[in-house]
């Protein structure tokens, strides 16, 4: 299976504070990679440093074998190809659901107006969202809105999809709704990375966890690995902090 | 464990560096290509020459300087009296036309009214209404002077403008944070004063700033009303030598005396636009 994505050797820091350290992982084709830590352990960094929205310290980013992170790298055609959703939604207020999704195939790719919308219905219909169409985003459910966020996400056809913590804003009913999307597109065959606080969801999704601690990668391995055998104090820490809070 | 930069980075450290340098470069010669540009055209009119003796003369300008200094330094005098009127009235209308209670609901309607009136009328009228009328009522406790009815006159204006902008923040204050500081038990006054206008007026700065901009070189008007300030000054040398120099003398200081608060206004929007980057994820 071909890397879809590759990182070399990833740093980050602001200033003096180091947020990544020597971050090496591949994202095979198809593969779904969940990140799991403790806030502030480096996971929504590593996600903005894919997407070129932070400047890497040094290392190397290859997005389908070609180096995205070489200096004077067109970001916005990179980001083209990345899919993010983000916890907050950030769905465009001021145009309804079909708006929201047809943007970017419209103003990036240059779709026409037909194309983008009956591909875009052709989505909501899908996940069961055709009648929203023309509905504003306030009119819709946090699940709702995550979902179209998720559908806006995808509609460019992107080679790689984020999802950054993307259910931590929902109560459990509207979580499940936005999972359920999210393991049919894995059925698609879309390769995905996803930090999550939802250790179930994780286990039932994730090809590899990776947990990160202080802004290196702890430990790596399959869901079984991860949460059944837990090798580092770190990561027994972390895992026996969940099970307190009745989150695991 | 120390850490050393991979060939990589600085490699990737040398090309923005070089991309740094060539931004300057171009930055430099694309500002000297134009100022080259400017220069050919205003140096090959046909008037330049009688312009240049007209407008740009330093003999006048070194003459009417001492005067028109001296006008200037009124115009700093009336600008930050009528800046700390018109801070106050502006929040005091601001308050008012968002107050809800019933029984204040005349002095709304006075707000609004003042508002509508000021913010429509031409400055140049007030001053005028307020300069040439007030004295006509012979009223003995209102001091006659040009200076004061015509810092009164900015300040009628100005304030329904600052108002205006005041209000448009206020309301711009979510009203979740309303609801939250009520919900702690503050008053209505409380809740106004140590949470609604702190962030109300940091909203804003910027539009306010300008509006006080826009106050600093309309103290101008005044002279108008017969106020030696730095433009009735240059004035008053024009006449005297029939030479324009005075006036771009007098236009040059009006636009020293606002440089520092437009810049200190941009610094604060910059400093914003950075601090909403760094909490946004985007």
């Amino acid at each position: 299976m071909s890397n879809v994505l590759q990182l070399n050797n990833l740093r980050k820091s602001f200033g003096e504070h180091l947020v990544l350290d020597d971050i090496s992982l591949d994202f095979p084709a198809g593969s779904a990679t969940v990140i799991i830590g403790a806030s502030g352990s480096g996971k929504s960094t590593l996600m903005r440093c894919i997407n070129l929205l932070e400047e890497l310290s040094d290392g190397q980013i290859l997005l389908d074998g070609q180096d995205i992170s070489l200096y004077g790298t067109a970001a916005d055609a990179v980001r083209g190809q990345i899919g993010s959703v983000f916890q907050a939604f950030n769905l465009f207020p001021h145009l309804n659901v079909l708006d929201n999704i047809t943007l970017a195939p419209r103003l990036v790719q240059g779709k026409n107006r037909e194309d983008a919308e009956h591909h875009a219905i052709a989505l909501l219909e899908r996940f069961g969202l055709a009648e929203k169409a023309q509905s504003f985003p306030n009119l819709l459910s946090g699940g709702q809105q995550q979902r179209v966020a998720i559908i806006r996400a995808i509609a460019t056809g992107p080679k790689i999809l984020l999802l950054d913590e993307v259910t931590s804003a929902l109560d459990p009913v509207l979580i499940a709704e936005v999972l359920s999307l999210i393991s049919e597109l894995k059925a698609d065959g879309i390769t995905m990375i996803i930090s999550t606080h939802e250790m179930g969801f994780a286990k039932q999704i994730a090809d590899r966890v990776v947990f990160l601690a202080d802004g290196t990668i702890c430990e790596a391995g399959t869901p079984t690995e991860i949460f059944n055998t837990p090798r580092t104090q770190e990561l027994q820490g972390f895992l026996a902090a969940l099970k307190e809070a009745g989150r695991l | 464990m120390t850490y050393t930069p991979s060939a990589l980075q600085l490699q990737r450290e040398a090309a923005k560096r070089r991309a740094a340098r060539r931004s300057t470069a171009i930055a430099l010669l694309s500002t000297l290509v134009v100022g080259a540009i400017l220069i050919a055209i205003v140096a090959n009119a046909q008037g330049a020459e009688a312009v240049r003796n007209s407008f740009f003369n330093w003999h006048y300008a070194q003459k009417s300087f001492p005067r028109i200094l001296d006008g200037i330094l009124l115009n700093l005098r009336v600008l930050l009296i009528a800046e700390f009127f018109v801070l106050v009235f502006g929040l005091s209308i601001a308050i008012a036309r968002t107050t809800t209670a019933p029984v204040l609901y005349p002095l709304r309607l006075l707000a609004t009214i003042y508002t509508d009136i000021f913010r429509g009328m031409p400055l140049l009228l007030v001053l005028f209404l307020v300069g040439l009328g007030l004295p006509g009522l012979r009223l003995s406790y209102i001091p006659n002077s040009a200076v004061f009815l015509g810092t009164v006159g900015l300040i009628l204006t100005y304030s329904a403008y600052v108002a205006e902008v005041i209000r448009a923040g206020i309301e711009g204050v979510n009203p979740t944070q309303r609801q939250a500081a009520r919900a702690l038990g503050l008053s209505q006054p409380q809740t106004l004063q140590h949470v609604v206008l702190p962030q109300a007026f940091r909203n804003v700065t910027p539009p306010l700033l300008n509006d006080l901009v826009s106050l600093q070189k309309d103290s101008g008007l005044i002279s108008v009303l017969g106020a030696v300030d730095a433009i009735r000054a240059a004035g008053i040398e024009t006449a005297q030598s029939f030479n324009f120099t005075p006036y771009v003398v007098a236009g040059a200081l009006f636009v020293l005396l606002t440089i520092p608060l437009t810049r200190y206004t941009d610094w604060l929007i910059r400093r914003q636009d950075r601090a909403q980057r760094a909490q946004g994820q985007f």
